[in-house]
């Protein structure tokens, strides 16, 4: 379900996460992620997989991998088993968006999620000129798609803002990698959040 | 057989035997004071002694794991697929053991196996056997092998609980344990269809109350229905329509209980075979090990307090269409070990096979198999 991730979703990510951590992956893919974190923050991580041939990738890496449906959510996994759930480029693909929000960040302390802003101003064009966006960020079409859930920016932190999620921090990425700063919702295809519990702040 | 399937084969093996002069102790009070077990081994033991796996048998299993036998060529190992060299169990890195437990019929100490205070068969007095004490056992043989620390130990169904009670018996001396389609602990059904094997044993006329041997009768009729019943759970119900359906065996209807259905047909010639070699006290002593079989009893049913002594790392992988231990049974371990932070992989494979999926050669199973087998260090 995940496409491979870029390097700077990595390293925004790798920056949020001490040494020694325990770490969750929800649509770990290939475990290259956890590999990074693996090798530079020494974690203790799993990676959450569907796919079985995503699975054999991460056995050959030797990533700790629980091949599972995230649409099953965490119900197994203890509260506050994690110091950081992550969900990279799949909250997208997910039905229950709500429920797996609050099912990670009950089994983690944060939660750190990235996803294809789909408000992007390219998006946007396709969309005004009658057609489904195909971009980097947004590879598949319309009928071959994983994604099942379209949603900007904005919607994103409404949603946040209802389930009294607090975003800690945000970046936002255009399509050639670099950080947008002016209106995001417009400028930028991908966004990755730091969420933590509500209340939280910093 | 071909060229190419010889050429990844262990080749001809030929058996070993142990004798321990000092007795074991067992978890129901019983102790022997002696005993002996009949184990194969493949591959070479490194100078660091750090390539050693062993192979745990399920309930029909034995020591012989692979390769044949010179004067038995037919007689091929029960997981030869897996284990060989250049197979997902490389034999040309790793120095693999297979024992034929405690209570068995295939040549260790058991029932059929003459117990030295009355000189005849122990027959039903051979003492119930459980997991543990198959471990404790196969302590013993690793200590004979010279083998401090197993690289990793395996098994299937039954075979995966002895992998599991190696990490909590013996948290120091296993690196690795791959419990493959098995559980934490039987449930209620798993249980009933055991004591209904059980009984067709327990009431065959010619069981002679476990001491068969000495009236010259094999209690073939309940053995026979004892497999009968375990079968039909080993298997899928989708596989078994897909092999069988509704064939008749003879085209049409019979109108009489001679052989209709080729389901029928399959079952009777499975019980038949076994009956011919396998030992009915061995079937009851192992069905209960299978009952007993519950790590979390001790600690009021935490799973989770029970595991906290593993140190080793896990591959936990279960089967799809297996309904006897399914899925669920391998998450619930699963996440036990996630509570205690352990290393684990979980893999739940699609295969149509039921649970005896295990022994089957399916590509993605024995991918993954090997990979992780691959990725352990010597």
């Amino acid at each position: 379900m995940t496409h491979a991730p870029e390097r700077f979703d990595f390293d925004v990510i790798a920056g949020w996460i001490r040494s020694g951590e325990r770490v969750l992956d929800l649509g770990c893919g290939d475990g290259s992620l956890l590999r990074h974190l693996r090798d530079t923050r020494n974690v203790l991580g799993y990676g959450v997989e569907l796919n079985p041939a995503n699975v054999l990738a991460c056995v050959r890496m030797g990533i700790n991998v629980l091949q599972s449906d995230l649409e099953r959510g965490l119900s197994g996994f203890e509260s506050g088993g994690f110091d950081h759930v992550i969900m990279s480029l799949s909250l997208q693909a997910v039905q229950n968006t709500e429920r797996l929000l609050r099912e990670m960040l009950r089994v983690g302390r944060e939660a750190a999620v990235s996803f294809p802003n789909f408000g992007y101003h390219s998006h946007r064009s396709a969309i005004a000129a009658g057609r489904m966006p195909v971009s980097r960020t947004l590879p598949y079409r319309w009928y071959d798609s994983p994604n099942v859930r379209f949603f900007t920016i904005a919607d994103f932190e409404d949603l946040c803002a209802s389930m009294q999620i607090s975003i800690l921090e945000r970046h936002a990425f255009d399509e050639n990698a670099r950080r947008v700063q002016d209106d995001p919702n417009l400028n930028a295809s991908l966004a990755l959040y730091r969420l933590g519990r509500p209340g939280r702040t910093g | 057989m071909s060229e190419t399937e010889n050429s990844n084969s262990v080749g001809a093996v030929t058996p070993q035997r142990v004798q321990f002069k000092a007795p074991i102790q067992l978890k129901s009070g019983a102790v022997l004071p002696e005993f002996e077990l009949v184990f194969e081994t493949y591959g070479e033991l490194n100078a660091a002694r750090s390539n050693a796996v062993l192979v745990c048998h399920a309930l029909a299993g034995s020591h012989h794991v692979a390769g044949w036998y010179a004067g038995d060529p037919d007689n091929i190992g029960w997981w030869d697929n897996l284990v060989g060299p250049g197979k997902p169990l490389d034999t040309n890195r790793f120095f693999v053991v297979g024992v034929n437990n405690l209570g068995g019929c295939y040549g260790s100490t058991g029932p059929v196996t003459l117990n030295p205070a009355s000189g005849k068969p122990w027959g039903a007095d051979f003492p119930v056997i459980t997991v543990e004490d198959w471990v404790a056992a196969q302590a013993r043989l690793a200590d004979h092998l010279g083998i401090d620390v197993w690289a990793a130990v395996l098994g299937g169904s039954l075979g995966g609980m002895q992998a599991l009670e190696w990490t909590l018996q013996y948290p120091e001396r296993i690196r690795h344990a791959l419990v493959i389609a098995s559980t934490p602990k039987l449930t209620a059904q798993n249980i009933a269809f055991n004591e209904v094997a059980r009984q067709a044993i327990l009431t065959d006329p010619e069981f002679h109350a476990g001491h068969y041997y000495e009236h010259r009768a094999v209690p073939r009729r309940g053995l026979r229905l004892a497999r009968m019943v375990g079968h039909i759970t080993y298997l899928s119900d989708n596989q078994m329509d897909e092999k069988f359906g509704r064939r008749l065996r003879d085209g049409k209807r019979q109108f009489s209980y001679e052989v209709d259905f080729e389901v029928e047909s399959y079952l009777r010639y499975q019980g038949d075979k076994f009956a011919r070699y396998f030992d009915a006290n061995t079937y009851l002593l192992i069905t209960k090990a299978l009952d007993y079989f519950d790590p979390a009893l001790e600690y009021g049913g935490d799973l989770k307090a029970a595991l906290a002594r593993a140190q080793a790392n896990f591959l936990v992988a279960s089967f799809d269409t297996d309904w006897r231990f399914p899925p669920q049974r391998s998450r619930e371990l699963v996440h036990a070990l996630l509570c205690n932070r352990r290393n684990v992989t979980y893999a739940e494979i699609a295969c149509t096979a039921g649970h005896d999926s295990f022994l089957l050669d399916d590509a993605h199973y024995h991918a993954l198999m090997r990979a992780y087998l691959g990725n352990i260090k010597l």
